[in-house]
């Protein structure tokens, strides 16, 4: 476990070291402002909750957390900083998490910079403070689906162009699959049992649910289980790539 | 201490491509190896396996008694392992990247300090502990490689061209530092400079289209030279055709080559056939004929020259 962290903490300290950290932070805490009191409505609303500022959380992150998420093995193989760390004794698994840790910690930091949205709900109204907290539990859980996504993608190519536009489109499928466009795709000649199963599949579909104050553990127990799918699905693919 | 480290049959296939084919040695305790052969001959590829960087595809590397097909971790703990190029985190300062090796390899308080400032002070980085990595000369990042490599005190060092890139003081240093070291260690150097292996090898292996073609010490590989007790002759250009006269005749002679130096003078090479002693033959007749000469030596043999010998000078620009 300390050599995970010991990794997570170089990772971290990575991303802070360049002005990409920065850089991201920004322009998430700019657009997620923007997108609640613009696109979002959150005064004309006249509701104390957060559902305009949590919506467009899956947009967001559909193109700033690629972005979080390219460097992490692609920058390795491409420097051959991967053979310097994987000959440390360090489990493939234990480099995996660590890099996923750091990630995601630096996207939590981003999220948790959001706090005065919180304190001004409060102010303004009585908002039910459980759903809100579901609602960062499930934008934080989000995001590490999005960034295992990224991870794993990273970890296939050198290139982090590359790596960034294929999580894209890798998450974006994520999203629609609950959405009419690729649900009477699938209608036409797939059973009604495959329909429901691609629909559950859907990031907005969970995501949605979770921050409308429905609480459902199966939401949040699929969000947890797509990290732990495409994690796991990393450390085969650094197994088998690291020497190319 | 005895056998430290030990390849068992080791061979490695890209596709239909075989980089490392069947390659057996046991290393141990104070000595030096010298891992030669040219540019994509697998020298690389064996020491990625022996590091358990990539997986062998049959054989293994026994490294003080760890599998390295079993247990992997176990025997990245005993090594410090130098890869190709000295790859290093860009971002990081010297500092921060000793840290990080220190980390992950679970070195926590004393131990860590001394291991840290330890290598500092061999590698001599103290003027750069606090720069960054992406900013230092090639010189320095192959000094911060090294530093971590050997910041554990491991009892294999694996170094893939330690002094590639390095000015000759540079060299001379690097060199010291793994002749010092060497003592209760195994130390695994690739190189194809060869004078480095004459420099700080007590061993040399040679190897050549993933195949081990000669394992002997320096001075066994130089014996193979044709060079080999060769003597050297300068003398006066006028005189070359009365020693090469006076030469005819002898049995132990291969061949007799003739260089211009500059000036008057001219440079006689006389090849010995398979290194045959033939220096006291060549000097008595030299001496029965008065010839004048201003210098005379006995080769020792080249290694570059067994180098090409063995693998083949062909090879220099093929994969």
């Amino acid at each position: 476990m300390s050599t995970a962290l010991a990794i997570s903490k170089r990772e971290l300290f990575a991303y802070f070291s360049t002005p990409l950290a920065y850089v991201f932070i920004v322009i998430f805490l700019a657009l997620a402002g923007a997108t609640t009191f613009y696109f979002g409505g959150f005064f004309q609303r006249g509701q104390a909750d957060l559902q305009a500022f949590f919506s467009f959380h899956p947009w967001l992150y559909l193109f700033l957390i690629p972005a979080v998420g390219m460097r992490l093995w692609a920058e390795e193989r491409k420097s051959g900083t991967i053979e310097l760390l994987m000959t440390l004794p360090v489990s493939t698994t234990q480099a995996v998490a660590g890099k996923f840790i750091a990630a995601w910690i630096f996207a939590g930091i981003a999220l948790a910079l959001t706090f005065p949205i919180w304190i001004t709900v409060n102010y303004l109204g009585s908002p039910d403070n459980g759903v809100i907290f579901a609602g960062y539990v499930a934008s934080f859980l989000m995001a590490g689906a999005f960034l295992a996504i990224g991870s794993f993608v990273s970890a296939l190519t050198r290139n982090q162009v590359i790596a960034f536009v294929i999580t894209a489109a890798v998450c974006f499928l994520f999203m629609m699959s609950g959405l009419e466009p690729v649900q009477s795709a699938f209608r036409g000649w797939a059973s009604a049992f495959v329909v429901d199963l691609v629909a559950s599949l859907s990031f907005l579909t969970n995501f949605d649910a979770i921050t409308r104050g429905v609480f459902d553990l199966r939401d949040f127990v699929y969000l947890a289980s797509v990290i732990g799918v495409f994690l796991f699905a990393n450390v085969v693919i650094v197994d088998l790539k690291k020497g190319s | 201490m005895g056998t430290m480290l030990d390849i068992q049959g080791l061979t490695k296939q890209f596709g239909q491509f075989t980089a490392v084919d069947d390659v057996s040695f046991s290393v141990a305790a104070g000595e030096v190896l010298g891992f030669l052969g040219p540019n994509g001959s697998g020298k690389s590829t064996t020491m990625k396996m022996v590091t358990g960087f990539l997986t062998p595809t049959a054989g293994t590397a026994i490294v003080c008694g760890n599998d390295v097909t079993r247990d992997p971790i176990a025997v990245k703990r005993h090594i410090g392992y130098l890869p190709e190029g000295a790859p290093l985190y860009d971002d990081m300062t010297a500092s921060g990247m000793l840290s990080f090796v220190a980390d992950v390899r679970g070195l926590s308080g004393a131990d860590r300090r001394n291991g840290i400032d330890n290598a500092v002070e061999k590698l001599q980085l103290n003027e750069v502990f606090n720069q960054q990595i992406g900013t230092l000369s090639k010189g320095f990042k192959r000094r911060v490689g090294l530093a971590q490599a050997i910041l554990h005190d491991p009892d294999v060092l694996i170094l893939d061209e330690p002094t590639d890139g390095l000015d000759p003081n540079q060299k001379h240093h690097v060199r010291e530092l793994i002749a010092d070291m060497s003592k209760d260690k195994v130390i695994v150097i690739s190189t194809h400079v060869l004078e480095e292996v004459d420099a700080v090898c007590s061993r040399a292996i040679v190897i050549a289209r993933g195949k081990m073609i000669a394992d002997g010490t320096p001075a066994d590989l130089e014996q193979r030279s044709s060079y080999y007790n060769a003597v050297s002759v300068r003398l006066h250009r006028d005189h070359v055709p009365g020693l090469k006269e006076a030469l005819g005749g002898i049995g132990d002679i291969e061949r007799i080559e003739t260089a211009d130096d500059h000036g008057d003078t001219a440079h006689v090479l006389v090849m010995a056939k398979n290194g045959a002693t033939i220096i006291e033959t060549v000097n008595a007749r030299m001496r029965d004929r008065s010839i004048a000469i201003e210098q005379l030596y006995v080769e020792r043999g080249r290694l570059e020259d067994v180098f090409r010998q063995l693998t083949g000078d062909d090879q220099g620009d093929a994969k």
